[in-house]
């Protein structure tokens, strides 16, 4: 029975594939108009690396800033990280964009597009990873802050020596993941009209009348990016498993 | 060994884990040992002592000092102790060499290469001269164990406090650890310790303590021949039967 229906799920995923990959291949892809565009896309495919990775180091901050906020003892600091952390997560990103963008950058008199988007991004991101980093220190075990705390540490050594390494060591893959969700991300800075990939992509697309074209390089430019995160992602999950 | 508590008295919420225990360890005593059954206090006992808790009432006395309530006292005064529980005292990221040698760096301020010296020479005097370089999952329980006490003694502790050191550990490991802790005992080191194993403390022990329902029911080596309470010659015989 269970490898009978195996079988089908496997025939109909196949043909689904199968399907999908005629389409891909059949479709009238105009390749010759999309060629000359294709120093924009490249020059996309950096802005979105370059914004991504700004992104990546600032949101790293952000998420700490957030962790030590949320695990203060100071009461303000905990509720306004908590409010902040629950507003981001409880919100579209496209409607952070649209509003950071056209309210809070104007209001601040910013020009730099790029700046702006590497700001949003990280401002979205940062709230994802404060979570993730205070999960990692709460999964910390009572026993090991209790050994600490016996052989003499105060709290702050303790945070350094044992909470935070083994911390970092928990939540890597976790934290790779979200690296690799910012740089697919980045892909909705198109609308407030930073030149990364993804805008470069539909102008290609617009220019030469192709409706399809350039978004298959743009899935594989991605896919190179992110695809690797993946894999680094998993080969940490397992070094842990290993390491405990 | 100095330890005094007056009218001692610890709340876990509702439950008095000790209530008002008054104890003075009798002059020259150097190992005390805490028996009684689960849940009796003896944990809680020994973590105040250790400062690891405060009271919530009575004054507690170690060698002369009566425990403070603030952090930084009382981390001073656990600086001074050595503490094992009964497992998970290694910290998982670090070697057994790197578990001995935190402490001695960071709360003693040695130098790197005197913390090694020191470390390695504590944990080679527990047989664990092939393991420095292993990190916690690769060492079996008993040497987790060792290793933990020879971190809890690398900076000769006033003091060391062994709370159910061997309860984790099956017979062959239980005998590896309590050679070890009896090795201590012989040279002197004071030590207060709970545990399960009756002749293990009827041994080491100079001064035993019973504790039931966070009083203290009866104290002194006496008691394993003729408890004078019911409920202490209860237990005694019950854990010693077999
Ligand atoms: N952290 C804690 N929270 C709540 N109750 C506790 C805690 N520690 C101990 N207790 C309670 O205090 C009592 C004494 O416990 P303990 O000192 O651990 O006894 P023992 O070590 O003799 O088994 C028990 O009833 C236990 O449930
Ligand atoms: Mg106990």
């Amino acid at each position: 029975m269970k490898t009978v229906a195996a079988w089908i799920l496997a025939v109909v995923l196949g043909a689904s594939f199968a399907f999908f990959f005629y389409l891909l291949l059949t479709y009238n892809y105009q390749w010759a108009q999309i060629l000359p565009y294709r120093g924009n896309l490249l020059k996309g495919w950096g802005v979105t690396v370059a914004v991504s990775a700004s992104a990546l180091v600032l949101s790293a901050v952000i998420g700490a800033a957030l962790t030590a906020g949320q695990l203060s003892p100071v009461w303000p600091a905990r509720w306004l990280s908590r409010l902040y952390v629950e507003l981001i997560r409880g919100t579209p990103l496209l409607v952070q964009i649209l509003i950071g963008y056209y309210l809070v950058a104007n209001a601040l008199q910013m020009e730099s597009k790029f700046f702006i988007g590497v700001c949003l991004l990280a401002a979205f991101a940062g709230a994802y990873l404060s979570e993730i980093f205070r999960g990692g220190i709460e999964s910390i075990a009572k026993s090991q802050i209790d050994s600490a705390r016996a052989i003499g540490l105060t709290g702050s050594q303790t945070y350094r020596y044992v909470v935070i390494p083994q911390a970092v060591r928990r939540v890597l893959p976790a934290t790779a993941g979200q690296f690799a969700n910012l740089i697919k991300d980045s892909s909705l800075l198109y609308v407030i009209g930073l030149g990364e990939f993804t805008m470069q992509a539909r102008e290609t697309n617009a220019n030469t009348f192709s409706t399809f074209a350039a978004y298959l390089p743009l899935a594989i430019g991605y896919l190179v990016l992110t695809l690797p995160i993946s894999y680094w992602t998993r080969r940490l999950e397992e070094r842990f498993r290993y390491e405990t | 060994m100095k330890l005094e508590l007056k009218g001692v008295t610890k709340l876990y919420g509702e439950t008095a884990a000790l209530h008002e225990v008054d104890l003075t360890v009798p002059a020259g005593v150097r190992v005390l040992g805490l028996i009684g059954p689960s849940g009796g206090g003896k944990s809680t006992l020994l973590r105040l002592a250790g400062g690891l808790e405060v009271p919530d009432a009575g004054t507690i006395t170690v060698g002369g000092d009566v425990l403070a309530r603030d952090e930084a006292t009382l981390t001073e005064h656990r600086r001074r102790n050595g503490f094992l529980f009964q497992s998970f005292n290694l910290f998982p990221h670090y070697t057994a060499l790197e578990n001995v040698m935190l402490p001695l760096r960071v709360v003693q301020g040695k130098s790197p290469a005197e913390a090694r010296e020191a470390a390695e020479q504590c944990l080679r005097r527990f047989g664990l001269e092939k393991h420095l370089l292993q990190r916690p999952a690769e060492l079996s329980g008993g040497q987790q164990q060792r290793a933990a006490l020879a971190r809890a003694i690398a900076a000769r502790p006033r003091l060391l406090i062994l709370d159910e050191p061997t309860s984790a550990l099956d017979p062959e490991m239980t005998a590896e650890v309590l050679e070890v802790i009896e090795e201590l005992c012989r040279d002197g080191q004071e030590i207060v310790l709970s545990t399960h194993e009756m002749g293990f403390a009827r041994a080491v022990a100079d001064h035993v303590v019973f504790l039931a329902e966070g009083r203290v029911v009866e104290e002194g080596k006496q008691i394993f021949e003729a408890a004078a309470h019911e409920q202490v010659q209860r237990f005694l015989s019950r854990v010693m039967k077999y």
